[in-house]
């Protein structure tokens, strides 16, 4: 039996009957991570001790008789934007290389109550700012289907992680697509949850109005398994949503009839991988086959989504990103004449070319002379994109696209290229621009790579998303296999 | 000023006593050992998030309602983007377009010289960091950053362009920071820089309507400092045209030690702030209840206060003007006036000996070593005529240098006034006797001599005797 | 149209200095970017309001109660450079 190969919830059962030991499951996938991780390169820093000891301690809970809960003792890494308490943190950025919080993320304290153990910190692009983990200042994470492809990203060290078994469960973070979007390009199962559903405290921000703390697992009972320990309301998070959480296993059910999906055609139209169509409209057919209803509906704004997006990120990028100035923490640039100069100087030396085009993009949008124009026309334009939705989601209980336009491509293929790489978040971006729930699960294969597909829900209503994507997921083996490493 | 009139007004930043900071739980308070009040959040740590304090908002209505300002039904935050080091996110949470209030006013002068100054806005924000240098900022190889005050919330009132001459200014100040200690939302100490000032000032021909270009001074850290650096302002301002020259829009800073304004030439680019709202702070709708408890609850303003007095105590407008310019002063008067219900007389002592030795020690009312029930205690005594008015103010003088009560002094220093007639009328005879002369004089009309003989009683009796009685019995024997 | 001084101001707002190869890509790829975005122009927006918040949330406060502080070493931990209790830094002018 391969322990790093099964799901949490399958896991949990062997817990609980003793037929497995938390130090055993643990050891397992760190035997896993040194096994394959020079291929695949998922995580920045990984903490096997620390795991460990946290194992022994569920292990004797176990041993004392007491009632473990569904994730206790389940090995989940976390990206490596998200604070951890004593444990380096750095976004992906040398201006943060050496940097260990004080003080944890929310999400973090809620899985470390839930008695998840923690294996590490996985890579990511920059300040999560990419589509294929390429921007990290540390290492390449490989796809694990095929290492001459990217994972995807920004939270590429997580979907590959999950997808390769060096880990259960991951979190991840998704400002544009960037936990759907490598969830697709390694075939695992990945939600961006309601905007204010999932505290952000301790999630570095990259875009505030748009990032979003989300699980990336195997299939969609753990998927909803994590939801239930990261949502919630945050009063240290003036943006968390009051709300009563659900169980979302609850919604675990094997029906879709009578549910009504829309088919937004701009998701399906040109630029679409034809291979992925075909996938997603075999989904599409099997869907309807349980009984579901599956029409083409029209997002007619869903064309200006890109821009609106690439203006409104960066702009808050460029806010977020300016406390990075060799002061109080991280890289300082040495040898400055003055604090002017050691800024600029530390900024220059440490950020990576994307993040810089990022900052000069929002920080050119936000400008005497050109806010009207640039910004405050995108927040114009991104009302215009929510309400497109908004009517949508008034006719049909979901949306249904493919997730990706192509499958995960190859390494370099768009890295100097920023246009074409931001177009490989098309499908992805106007989801968070209107702030709802969206979950890719696979769908398929591509030439032997994954085919992602998307459902998109009402606000808070992450069980329908769950509960469609668990019938497909039923009906369907996709989620079963495994990449050969 | 013969051809020019000056064009001034007031940014004045308040930092509120709220318990804990604007946008985390650190404590606001004072000094403390170099960063040791703070937190991941006032840090501006990666990750951290802002949540608002719910009583500065309420702060900040009571203040813009005592300064009669409209208190807007929908307002938000915004980030206003620069660099510096003692900013810890390099932006300031400040409000750009939508402050908390808007359309104010405040009235300086008095009586019939009122005049209302417009006050444009009033927003809420968080006060930066310190900067420590070795020497001054141009000399010092290095500096070093506090973070304790960084966080500490601020609200900006901004006047409008009304103000003509320093001392309008000054009295805007002054009034102002009445006003504000009024509402017991700050203490306004400007030394410790809970009050602070930036002033814009340009100057134009009498009777233009157009505005010059203006500067803008800042590190006015006194009511004087405002004053005089005003001062040399217009008088720099004057001369830069009177040579035919140009003002350029700039900072200046206020050199105390010199006295002179000096520029403080900002780089090659002018100041792009880049507000955005702050995306991490969700909008503030204000109910209209709410804004309505805080004005029941509102404690009575200077200028209520000082119709009171006029209205109740029968002072003079002026009198009253004086009392109630600081809460502190005025409370110590109504306590005064509650212990010895004699308004007029309470009213002479406060802005007389009191007022005068504050001022020759350099204290401040709260720190007054006289009581006001001790300040009571000593006036009874005039009106039972145990002591007689004169001998009070050495009676008082002793009281503020000890501390100790009025009985106690009168009775250590034997000073209990003598109203007994036959000890007197003993001291008369003995006077009549000695000055031959100016009882001849005062029979002959001269009505000096009488006070001549009134001097010679009391010296004799060291200032103890009754001044009535002793002029009844000088009269009765001429 | 944006021109390569235009790229020198913004990098300067952002505190960045760039090489002038740097200079020219930034130049020529933010102009393709923002070439891209002309299409938001073709929209009318007149009437319509910003989002920029998506969930309908006000009035989001907390009390005025002091928490922990952290202690001087946890502060300044992570700090390129201090002097006794405080951050250092070059001279400001």
């Amino acid at each position: 039996m391969q322990l790093f190969r099964l799901t949490a919830h399958e896991l949990h059962g062997l817990l609980s009957n003793k037929e497995i030991s938390a130090e055993e499951l643990n050891k397992a996938v760190f035997d896993r991570i040194e096994a394959v991780e020079d291929k695949i390169g998922a995580y920045i820093c990984r903490t096997k001790e620390y795991a460990l000891e946290r194992a022994l301690a569920v292990d004797r809970q176990i041993k004392n008789g007491e009632k473990i809960a569904p994730l206790s003792g389940i090995p989940v890494a976390i990206k490596d934007n998200i604070c951890t308490n004593g444990i380096s943190t750095t976004a992906g950025s040398r201006i943060l290389s050496g940097f260990i919080p004080p003080y944890s993320a929310t999400v973090v304290n809620k899985l470390d109550a839930a008695g998840a153990v923690l294996t590490g910190k996985t890579n990511m692009d920059e300040f999560a700012m990419g589509s294929s983990t390429e921007n990290s200042a540390f290492l390449t994470t490989h796809n694990p289907w095929d290492t001459g492809r990217v994972p995807g990203g920004s939270s590429g060290g997580s979907a590959a992680a999950v997808s390769a078994g060096e880990v259960i469960c991951a979190l991840g973070s998704d400002t544009g697509g960037s936990i759907r979007q490598p969830a697709a390009f390694c075939g695992v199962v990945g939600m961006k949850p309601t905007y204010g559903a999932v505290s952000r405290y301790g999630l570095i921000a990259f875009a505030s109005s748009l990032d979003q703390i989300g699980p990336l697992a195997r299939d969609v009972t753990d998927c909803a398994l994590m939801l239930n320990v990261i949502c919630g309301h945050d009063p240290k998070d003036s943006t968390s949503a009051d709300f009563a959480v659900p169980d979302y296993t609850g919604f675990l059910n094997e029906d879709v009839r009578g549910l009504k999906i829309g088919v937004p055609e701009e998701f399906m139209a040109e630029g679409i991988d034809p291979g992925m169509r075909a996938s997603v409209e075999s989904a599409m057919t099997l869907l309807e086959n349980l009984g579901a209803t599956v029409e083409y509906t029209n997002l007619p704004h869903n064309k200006y989504a890109l821009s609106a997006y690439y203006l409104i990120a960066p702009a808050e990028a460029s806010s977020n990103l300016a406390r990075y100035d060799g002061v109080r923490y991280g890289y300082r640039a040495a040898a400055a004449e003055d604090v002017a100069d050691m800024f600029i100087k530390t900024r220059s030396e440490a950020f990576g070319s994307e993040v810089k085009r990022r900052i000069m993009l929002g920080t050119y949008g936000l400008s005497a002379g050109y806010y009207d124009a640039y910004y405050l026309k995108a927040l114009k334009v991104r009302t215009l994109i929510k309400e497109d939705f908004e009517r949508a989601l008034e006719k049909y209980d979901l949306l249904l696209s493919p997730t990706t336009p192509t499958p995960a491509f190859r390494f370099g293929e768009k890295v100097d290229d920023p246009l074409k790489m931001y177009l490989s978040d098309i499908c992805t971006i106007s989801v968070n621009l209107a702030g709802i729930p969206g979950i890719s699960l696979p769908c398929g294969f591509v030439d032997g790579m994954p085919v992602g597909l998307q459902l998109m829900g009402k606000y808070f209503d992450e069980g329908t998303l769950l509960r469609v994507a668990y019938t497909f997921e039923q009906n369907t083996d996709y989620h079963k296999r495994h990449p050969e490493i | 000023m013969a051809r020019y009139e000056a064009v001034i007004g007031l940014e004045v930043h308040v930092e509120l006593k709220t318990r804990s900071k604007i946008f985390c739980d650190s404590t606001t308070e004072f000094g403390g050992a170099p960063n040791t009040h703070v937190c991941p959040v006032c840090l501006g740590l990666p990750g951290v998030l802002p949540v608002v304090n719910k009583t500065v908002v309420e702060y900040a209505i009571r203040v813009a309602l005592a300064l009669n300002c409209q208190i807007a039904e929908f307002s938000k935050f915004d980030r206003k983007n620069y660099y510096y080091p003692d900013m810890p996110k390099n932006y300031q949470i400040s409000q750009y377009d939508l402050p908390i209030a808007e359309h104010g006013s405040l009235e300086i002068g008095e009586g019939g010289e009122a005049k209302k100054i417009g006050i444009t806005r009033l927003h809420m924000e968080e006060d930066t960091g310190k900067l420590v240098h070795q020497g001054t900022i141009t000399t010092t190889p290095f500096s070093l950053v506090d973070y304790n005050r960084a966080g500490v919330p601020l609200i900006e009132i901004v006047s409008e362009p009304e103000l003509r001459s320093p001392e309008e200014a000054r009295r805007y100040m002054e009034k102002l920071k009445a006003i504000i200690q009024y509402t017991g939302v700050s203490d306004c100490k400007m030394e410790e820089g809970s009050l602070r000032c930036d002033a814009n000032i340009s100057i134009r021909p009498v009777g233009s309507g157009a505005f010059g270009t203006k500067t803008e001074i800042k590190n006015l850290n006194s009511f004087k400092a405002l004053q005089k650096a005003l001062a040399y302002e217009i008088e720099r301002q004057k001369d830069v045209l009177e040579e035919g020259g140009r003002i350029v829009q700039e900072t200046r800073t206020w050199d105390e030690g010199q006295g002179v304004t000096l520029s403080l030439r900002s780089k090659e680019y002018a100041h792009d702030y880049r507000y955005l709202p702050d995306p991490d702070l969700v909008p503030m709708v204000i109910k209209k209840d709410w804004v309505e408890d805080i004005r029941n609850s509102l404690p009575e303003l200077p200028e209520e206060r000082r119709n009171r007095y006029v209205r109740e105590y029968g002072l003079p407008d002026y009198d009253a003007g004086v009392l109630t310019n600081t809460k502190e002063l005025a409370d110590y008067f109504e306590q005064c006036v509650t212990a010895c219900p004699n308004p007029k007389a309470v009213s002479n002592w406060v802005m007389g000996d009191l007022t005068r030795l504050l001022n020759a020690n350099n204290v401040e009312i709260t720190g007054c070593p006289v009581a006001p029930g001790q300040l009571a205690s000593l006036l009874r005594l005039i009106d039972e005529g145990t002591i007689s008015g004169k001998i009070a103010k050495k009676v008082f003088d002793e009281m503020f240098a000890t501390g100790k009560d009025a009985e106690t002094v009168v009775k250590e220093r034997g000073l209990v006034q003598i109203s007994d007639e036959g000890a007197i009328a003993a001291v008369v005879n003995e006077v009549l006797e000695k000055n031959p002369q100016s009882v001849a004089d005062y029979r002959a009309g001269k009505d000096r001599a009488l006070g001549f003989l009134v001097g010679q009683v009391m010296k004799a009796t060291r200032g103890k005797a009754n001044p009535k009685m002793v002029n009844k019995l000088l009269k009765e024997r001429l | 149209m944006i021109t390569k001084k235009d790229v020198e101001h913004v990098a300067y707002l952002g505190r960045l200095e760039l090489t002038g190869e740097e200079k020219e890509i930034y130049t020529r790829q933010l102009n393709d970017i923002l070439e891209h975005f002309q299409s938001l122009q073709q929209l009318d927006t007149g009437k319509v309001q910003p989002t920029a918040h998506v969930l309908p949330l006000k009035n989001v406060f907390r009390e005025d109660w002091v928490g922990q502080h952290m202690s001087g070493e946890e502060v300044l931990a992570n700090c390129p450079d201090r002097e006794e209790d405080y951050f250092k830094v070059p001279k400001i002018v």
